[in-house]
C-alpha cells in the first residue's frame, strides 16, 4: 500500500464543474496538512470540450505535477479513453455505471469503480450538476481520506449560495462516499491520511502576485480580460473595497496601460496585467512610461502564440518580445518569478524598482504558473519594504525659480532625477513623449539627446548593481548544470530529485531577471560547468539565445517544449540523463 | 488669486502664425485665471498632433503622451487624485480617429474632467491628410479624389454616449470659447468642448471666414440644454448655419461618486506602509 503519495485527476466536459471539483479536492488535502500541486487543462470555450484538473498530493513539499495518475474520475467516457494510459500500476477509475465499459479494454492491474451517478442523484433528490461532488465523495472513500475535511471545504466553497446548495452538495458527496465504502470496501492501494491541521494557503501564481501587489500598496489596477491574466483582474476587483484600490476593467489593453501611466504619474502605485496579445497593444504605452519616467508594473502572463495561438495553454515564447517591445532603447527591467513565493516577493520588489528607477517594470509569468495551485506557506509580509524613490525635497522646490518648469529630468550621476507629482507647488512640469530637456521641454538638439539617452539608460546600470546575483543550487561539481527562468523551476526541482536517485548529479541556476541580465554570473557558471542545458518552453530556445547574446557562451543542449503543455519532471529527467551520458 | 504670469511659460508656442490653436490656448489660460485654480492643481493631458503641444505653453502639470490615448491617461489621473482639475486636450485625429474607442468609453464613464478637442478637420502636423471630421468630397494628400466617407459628428455622438456636458465653440471667438471652457470645468462630470480650429496651412476650406459666416450661438435662439432631443436636433445642423454653445447638459453622478474607495481621501493621499494582508492570506487556507 502507498500512503500519502498519489495523483488524482478528474475529467469531463467544460461546464460540468471540473475545475471547482479539483480545487475542492486540492483544498481538502491542503487542510489535512498535505502538500498539493494541481494543474488544469481546458480548451478556450465555456460549454463542452474536454476539461481536466490533475492534483498531486504528498506528505513532503512538491513542486510540480507528475505523469502517472492513481485515481481518475471520469465524468464522461471520453475521459476514460483519453487518460487510461496515464494510470499508474493499480490505479483506479471512478465512472458512471451506464458507460459501456468492458474490463478487457484495460490493463489487468487497473481497478474499475462503476458508480450509478444518475440513480444516486435521483434518490437523494440532488441536481444533475452535483454529479461532480458525488464522484469526488466516492474518490475520498476510495483513498480512505477524511470526509469531514471535504465537507468543510464544500461548505466554504458554496457559502455565498446558501444552506440548501451547501447541504445538497455535501449530501451528494456523502452518497458517493457511502456507495464506495459499501460496495468496494478496502479495495484500493493508494491512500491519503491527514497529517496536520489547516495552516498553509492553496494559491496560484496570480493569487500570489495579487497579494504581493496589495501588500506593496498598489492602489490602481487596470486590465482587459485575457487568459491567463484574467484572474489577476478578478482577484484585485474582489478586494478593491477591502483595500481601497481602484480597479478598472478598461475598453482595451491600450487604455489599461495608459490608465496605469496616468495613475503612476499622479503618484499612486499602479499595475496592469495581460498576456502576449494584450501586451502587443500595450507596447506603445510601455515605451511612453519609459520615456516620461513614470513608474508602473506590467504583468505579462504568457500563453502560446503566435497570434491567438492556444489561449488556455502554456508557453514561454515571449522572452524576447518583452525585452524588445516598443521602439527605441529605454530601461526595461523584466522580473521572472518561478514559484508562488517569488510571485509574491518579486511583485513587491517590482513596485520598488518601478518607483526607485522611475520606469515600467515587467513581471513575466505564464499560464502554468499563473493558474496552477500549490500549497504555500503564509508569506512573511514583514519582509516587504516600501521604497518610493526620490522625490524633490521641499527645500529644492522652494529654491526653484517659479517662472519656469521644474527640472523633473535633472541630470544626475545615477540617472535618477527627483520626482514631483501634481499638487506639489513649484514642482510643475510637463512629461512629454518627445525627447526633452531637464525641464521636460521638447528638444531635438544633439547634446541634449545624448545626455537624456545616457541618463535614462544609466538607471539600468544602477539597478544592475542593486540586484542579487542568482545562486547556483545543488552541488558545485555536478555532471549537468541546468539554466532556466520562470515556471520551469518546479519541474526542474522535481527532476533533480529523481536524477539524484539515479546518480546523475545536477545543479540549477535560476535566472530571476531577464533584464538587467546577470551576464557575469551566468558566464562563470557556464565556464565552470561540465555540461550545461537550458530548459525552456518555446521553439527556438529564446533564453539560450539571450545567454549567448549576453555572455558569448553556448550551452551543451537546449531542452525545448512548445506543445502548449508545461514540462513534466520525467521529460526533463530523461533529457538530462541523455545529455549526461552522451553530451 | 491666480494671474496670467503664474501660468505663462518662457517658451513661446511654435504653431504656424494664425493657427486656431493660439485662440484655444488663450481661452484656456483665460479660463484658468477666471476659475482661479492654482496651477499645481491642474493637469493637462494631451496627445499627438499640433494640439499636443498645449501643455508646453501653459505652466500647469502636463502629460504630453502618445497619439489617441489622452482620455485613459486623464481619467486615471483624476481617479488617482480627484482633487485635481483635469483637462484632456487633443485633435480630431487624436480623439475622433485613433482614440475614438477611448472617447466613447470615457463619456459613458462620466469622470469629472474637461475634454477640449481642437477640431480642424484635417491632419495638420503630418502635413494635410484627411481626418475623421473632414467633409465628404474634401481633397487631401491621402484622398486626392475626395473623401468618400461621411464625417464623424462628435456632438451627436457625445450626446448619445453619455457625456453629461456637450458643447462646441470656435477658436476665432476667444470670448465664447473661454466662457464655454469655464462652464465645462464647473460642470461635474465629463465635458466635451469641440472647438472649430482653422488650420491655416492645410485646410483652405474651413477657414476663419468660413466659420464666421456660419456659426451662431445656441444661447441666442433659446435652446434648452436640458432637452436631450432638442440637443440632438441641433447637433444635426450643418451647412449655412452651424450652432455653437452648450448643446446638452445634465446632472448625473460621476464615476468618482460611485467609488467608496476614494470617499474619504484621494488614492494618492492614502498611506501604503501598513497594509495588513493577514486576513486575506487566511482566506486562502
Amino acid at each position: 500500500m502507498e500512503k500519502n503519495r498519489l495523483t488524482w485527476k478528474v475529467g469531463g466536459k467544460a461546464g460540468e464543474g471540473i475545475m471547482a471539483t479539483g480545487i475542492i479536492f486540492s483544498q481538502s488535502c491542503s487542510r489535512g496538512g498535505l502538500h498539493v500541486f494541481d494543474i488544469n487543462e481546458y480548451p478556450s470555450l465555456i460549454k463542452g470540450g474536454h476539461n481536466t484538473i490533475q492534483v498531486r498530493v504528498e506528505d513532503r513539499e512538491i513542486f510540480s505535477q507528475v505523469k502517472n495518475v492513481n485515481v481518475l474520475i471520469a465524468l464522461n467516457k471520453e475521459t476514460i479513453l483519453l487518460h487510461r494510459d496515464e494510470l499508474a500500476k493499480g490505479g483506479g477509475i471512478i465512472y458512471d455505471i451506464s458507460e459501456a465499459i468492458e474490463k478487457k479494454e484495460f490493463r489487468e492491474d487497473i481497478r474499475l469503480y462503476p458508480v450509478p451517478f444518475n440513480n444516486i442523484i435521483k434518490e437523494i433528490g440532488a441536481q444533475a450538476i452535483m454529479k461532480n461532488n458525488l464522484a469526488l465523495g466516492a474518490s475520498i472513500a476510495l483513498i480512505d481520506y477524511d470526509f469531514e475535511i471535504l465537507a468543510g471545504v464544500i461548505k466554504d466553497t458554496f457559502k455565498r449560495k446558501g444552506e440548501k446548495v451547501i447541504s445538497d452538495n455535501i449530501s451528494a458527496a456523502k452518497a458517493g462516499y457511502d456507495y464506495i465504502k459499501k460496495n468496494f470496501p478496502d479495495d484500493f492501494d493508494y491512500r491519503l491520511e491527514k497529517i496536520g491541521t489547516p495552516g498553509k494557503m492553496l494559491l496560484t501564481g496570480n493569487d500570489a502576485i495579487s497579494m504581493g501587489a496589495i501588500k506593496a500598496g498598489c492602489k490602481f489596477y487596470s486590465a482587459y480580460p485575457m487568459t491567463p491574466a484574467s484572474s489577476l483582474l478578478h482577484f484585485m476587483a474582489a478586494q478593491e473595497r477591502r483595500f481601497n484600490i481602484v480597479v478598472k476593467h478598461t475598453e482595451d489593453e491600450i487604455s489599461a496601460i495608459n490608465m496605469a501611466i496616468g495613475a503612476g504619474f499622479t503618484g499612486v502605485r499602479a499595475m496592469c496585467g495581460t498576456s502576449g496579445g494584450g501586451f502587443c497593444l500595450m507596447s506603445e504605452g510601455y515605451g511612453l512610461a519609459g520615456m516620461i519616467e513614470v513608474p508602473i508594473v506590467v504583468v505579462v502572463a504568457m500563453r502560446p502564440g503566435p497570434s491567438t495561438g492556444m489561449p488556455t495553454w502554456s508557453e514561454q515564447g515571449d522572452f524576447k518580445f518583452v525585452l524588445g517591445a516598443s521602439q527605441g532603447d529605454f530601461p526595461r527591467p523584466v522580473l521572472v518569478p518561478g514559484d508562488n513565493e517569488e510571485c509574491f516577493y518579486m511583485t513587491a520588489e517590482a513596485f520598488n524598482i518601478a518607483e526607485k528607477y522611475q520606469t515600467p517594470v515587467i513581471i513575466l509569468t505564464d499560464k502554468y504558473l499563473a493558474e496552477s495551485h500549490k500549497t504555500t506557506e503564509k508569506f512573511d509580509a514583514g519582509r516587504i519594504t516600501i521604497e518610493r524613490g526620490v522625490y524633490a525635497t521641499p527645500e529644492a522646490l522652494a529654491a526653484s525659480p517659479g517662472n519656469t518648469f521644474f527640472k523633473r529630468y535633472k541630470l544626475t550621476g545615477n540617472g535618477i532625477s527627483p520626482r514631483t507629482i501634481p499638487g506639489m507647488k513649484k514642482g510643475i512640469y510637463t512629461a512629454t513623449s518627445d525627447e526633452h530637456d531637464e525641464e521636460g521641454t521638447i528638444t531635438e538638439e544633439i547634446e541634449e539627446r545624448i545626455e537624456m539617452m545616457q541618463k535614462r539608460m544609466k538607471k539600468l546600470e544602477t539597478l544592475a548593481k542593486e540586484l542579487n546575483q542568482p545562486e547556483l543550487a545543488g552541488p558545485r561539481d555536478a555532471d549537468v548544470t541546468i539554466i532556466a527562468a520562470g515556471s520551469t523551476k518546479g519541474p526542474i526541482k522535481e527532476a533533480m530529485i529523481e536524477l539524484e536517485k539515479e546518480r546523475v548529479r545536477t545543479n540549477y541556476l535560476q535566472i530571476l531577471y531577464l533584464n538587467p541580465f546577470p551576464a557575469e554570473k551566468v558566464a562563470s557558471v557556464i565556464d565552470s560547468a561540465k555540461k550545461t542545458v537550458v530548459v525552456e518552453n518555446n521553439f527556438t530556445g529564446q533564453l539560450a539565445d539571450i545567454i549567448r547574446e549576453k555572455t558569448g557562451r553556448n550551452v551543451t543542449r537546449r531542452i525545448l517544449k512548445y506543445d502548449g503543455r508545461p514540462f513534466y519532471p520525467e521529460e526533463i529527467r530523461d533529457s538530462i540523463k541523455e545529455v549526461a551520458a552522451h553530451g | 488669486m491666480v494671474k496670467m504670469p503664474d501660468i505663462n511659460t518662457i517658451g513661446k508656442p511654435n504653431w504656424c502664425p494664425g493657427c486656431g490653436d493660439f485662440g484655444i490656448l488663450l481661452a484656456l489660460k483665460g479660463a484658468v485665471v477666471e476659475l482661479n485654480i492654482e496651477p499645481e492643481n491642474i493637469v493637462i493631458v494631451s496627445g499627438i498632433g499640433c494640439s499636443g503641444k498645449v501643455p508646453h505653453w501653459i505652466r500647469t502639470y502636463g502629460l504630453h503622451g502618445i497619439h489617441g490615448r489622452v482620455l485613459p491617461v486623464a481619467a486615471a489621473t483624476k481617479l488617482a487624485n480627484h482633487e485635481l482639475t483635469v483637462f484632456g486636450v487633443g485633435g480630431d485625429g487624436d480623439g475622433y480617429g485613433i482614440g475614438m474607442c477611448h472617447f466613447i468609453h470615457a463619456m459613458r464613464r462620466n469622470i469629472d474632467m474637461t475634454y477640449i478637442v481642437h477640431n480642424n478637420m484635417i491632419y495638420g502636423l503630418t502635413t494635410g491628410q484627411t481626418s475623421p471630421t473632414s467633409e465628404k468630397g474634401m481633397r487631401t494628400k491621402s484622398t486626392p479624389s475626395g473623401v468618400i466617407e461621411v464625417p464623424v459628428n462628435p456632438i451627436a455622438l457625445a450626446i448619445s454616449s453619455g457625456a453629461t456636458f456637450v458643447a462646441r465653440s470656435f477658436a476665432g471667438d476667444v470670448k465664447h470659447l473661454q466662457k464655454t471652457i469655464v462652464a465645462a470645468v464647473k460642470h461635474r462630470g465629463f465635458s466635451l468642448v469641440d472647438v472649430f480650429q482653422p488650420c491655416v496651412s492645410f485646410n483652405n476650406i474651413n477657414t476663419y471666414d468660413w466659420y464666421k459666416q456660419r456659426v451662431y450661438d445656441l444661447e441666442t435662439v433659446g435652446h434648452n440644454p436640458q432637452d436631450k432631443m432638442a440637443a440632438f436636433v441641433r447637433s444635426q445642423e450643418w451647412g449655412e448655419k452651424i450652432p455653437i454653445g452648450v448643446f446638452y447638459k445634465v446632472v448625473s453622478p460621476t464615476y468618482e461618486d460611485e467609488l467608496p474607495q476614494i470617499k474619504e481621501m484621494p488614492l494618492v493621499k492614502q498611506g501604503i506602509d501598513k497594509v495588513d494582508i493577514s486576513k486575506l492570506m487566511e482566506d486562502f487556507v
